[in-house]
């Protein structure tokens, strides 16, 4: 148990030094990109669910497996999708103005 | 344990999202960051499946595959300016999948260590708060409820009782180790995050967002805990700190400290109720607002949520062009917290390809506001509101804004009177030096593009 406190603790360490400096810009992106990164609980749910025996273990650790997939998948696509339009602007140089420059899905 | 080598793998993952994350809070490497975390979390995934999963391997995939089905075409199709309640929804799943996590191994294993039960029990508790307040926070964003802080009649008293039930029941099931009272527990815990997130106001809601963020953040670490699994402790935990500060981030860039936010509704009166029935409001017509920028020599342009809706970027930079043709210097005005969260109207103004050398923040435009000409507010309202400046009894004090009261003229584009997304009156609004222009931001701008072309 010490050893996982142990890990516990370094990890808070790394985690404030890791964002102690971010631009408003991506505070979305950031937020978003870290809710992709907590659906690591996708790890749990599988081992969980490959070691439950009973019927109800079983269906609540599918039912956990099948959200956790959904906070990964989702949060990962939807974080990439953001970064997706700062594209082009890092160099600073003008955006084309072509009125349907992007196309985007559900628009 | 596990053998090395798939603690190897988890070392490898868990290094994976150290590196996102500090890509993601740099411009440069952000797109990257986020693939490198992906990478992460296919290793770690992929390992766990191979290593653990010892029965039911097919359903195991076959749910995998369903969140996949349903994951990526929603995060795909989600409209940008709905991306703030997108984020609320996937952080809600993650919270409850963590619960369930915690729920199952304790029907496996209903009488481990105390640690255990004590990490159990956090991760059901804190897994049920993100969720339900997660979901809450999505129907303020979404609108399917009022935006403005819900006060029940003695909610603070709820909310602590809320607490103490929550308290109660988890110290029983740690002593008893009992299934029925952790399901109750989960119940408390849903209540909770409801009682939580109904008090916070429209504009902060997503800093309870990034709050509950960090919250499964915890949850997940304590499921770590719950399963002795050195990945999730790493991974919960970095998410957890980082969310945290992040939180504070994005509070100090509103101007507020973080408990103002969260708790400042149950201190805000109704008095802001003042007599606006009494005060006028000038309304002007497109022909009176076309001959003010047409003949204005700089102009700045305020965009808000509210343009981004009614996609009307491509008519605001059209109307810019016109007026640049003109000799007229014409500039946007972007607000760290425009959009329905920080930072999320420079990702909406680049999806609509607007000039991203014309977008000026607060500190490069406030210094010289006052010769400007002419400001015109499209679909913005909390983010030019003087009661964040002027009236410490505004739920919206201290939040830095525009201050464009000090400009010499005033074009408001607004739908309605109605309050902007934080439910806050606002007093430019009846400035002699405003006018109105009532109507949908795309139709007005497209109107006022043809009627300046006339000037």
């Amino acid at each position: 148990m010490i050893d996982l406190l142990t890990i516990f603790v370094l990890a808070v360490f790394v985690g404030f030094e890791v964002v102690s400096k971010v631009s408003t810009i991506l505070h979305t992106p950031l937020m978003s990109g870290a809710n992709a990164i907590h659906g690591v609980i996708l790890v749990g749910a599988i081992l969980i669910t490959g070691r439950a025996e009973q019927a109800l273990e079983v269906t609540l650790g599918l039912a956990a497996v099948f959200l956790a997939t959904v906070n990964v998948v989702g949060g990962f696509v939807v974080t990439d999708r953001m970064l997706e339009m700062f594209k082009g602007h890092k160099a600073g140089r003008p955006v084309k103005s072509a009125a349907n420059g992007h196309k985007e899905v559900g628009e | 344990m596990s053998p090395t080598w798939v603690q190897l793998a988890y070392l490898v993952a868990a290094l994976c999202f150290v590196l996102a994350l500090k890509g993601l809070s740099t411009p440069k490497y952000a797109r990257a960051g986020n693939l490198v975390g992906a990478a992460g979390m296919a290793l770690a995934v992929v390992t766990a499946y191979v290593h653990g999963a010892v029965h039911n391997g097919l359903l195991i995939v076959l749910a995998v595959a369903a969140g996949v089905v349903v994951g990526i075409p929603a995060a795909r199709s989600v409209k940008m300016t709905a991306i703030p309640q997108m984020v609320a929804l996937f952080n809600g799943v993650g919270g409850a999948a963590a619960a369930l996590v915690a729920l199952t191994e304790f029907l496996a294993v209903p009488h481990g260590s105390v640690a255990f039960q004590l990490a159990t029990v956090l991760t059901v508790l804190i897994g049920s708060v993100s969720f339900s307040g997660s979901v809450v926070t999505f129907l303020k964003l979404q609108e399917v409820m009022t935006t403005r802080p819900v006060l029940l009649p003695a909610g603070q008293l709820l909310g602590i009782g809320a607490a103490a039930v929550s308290a109660l029941l988890a110290l029983s099931v740690v002593l008893t180790g009992n299934g029925l009272l952790l399901v109750l527990l989960a119940v408390a815990g849903l209540a909770l995050g409801v009682l939580f997130v109904l008090p916070v106001g429209g504009a902060d809601v997503p800093i309870a967002i990034s709050l509950l963020n960090a919250f499964t953040g915890l949850a997940v670490a304590a499921s770590g805990y719950v399963l002795a699994n050195t990945l999730l402790i790493v991974a919960g935990t970095l998410v957890g700190a980082s969310g945290t500060i992040l939180t504070r981030l994005m509070a100090q860039a509103m101007g507020r400290p973080l408990t103002n936010i969260l708790f400042g509704a149950f201190q805000a009166t109704t008095a802001t109720a003042t007599t606006d029935e009494q005060r006028t409001v000038r309304s002007g017509t497109v022909e009176d607002v076309a001959i003010l920028l047409g003949y204005a020599h700089s102009v700045l342009v305020v965009p808000g949520y509210g343009l981004a809706v009614a996609q009307g970027q491509h008519a605001a930079r059209e109307l810019a062009q016109v007026l640049e043709q003109r000799g007229i210097t014409v500039l946007y005005g972007i607000h760290p917290v425009a959009g329905r969260m920080p930072g999320h109207m420079n990702v909406l103004l680049a999806e609509a390809d607007v000039p991203y050398e014309h977008l000026k923040e607060l500190d490069d435009v406030n210094p010289g506001i006052g010769s400007v000409d002419v400001v015109l507010v499209v679909g913005a309202n909390d983010v030019v509101n003087p009661g964040a400046r002027d009236e410490p009894s505004s739920p919206i004090y201290g939040m830095p804004i525009f201050d464009v009261d000090r400009a010499k003229a005033v074009v408001f584009m607004k739908r309605s009177m109605r309050p902007g997304f934080a439910g806050v009156d606002n007093s430019l609004l009846y400035n002699p030096k405003t006018t109105m222009l009532f109507g949908d931001a795309k139709e007005s701008l497209t109107k006022l593009l043809a009627a300046v072309k006339h000037v």
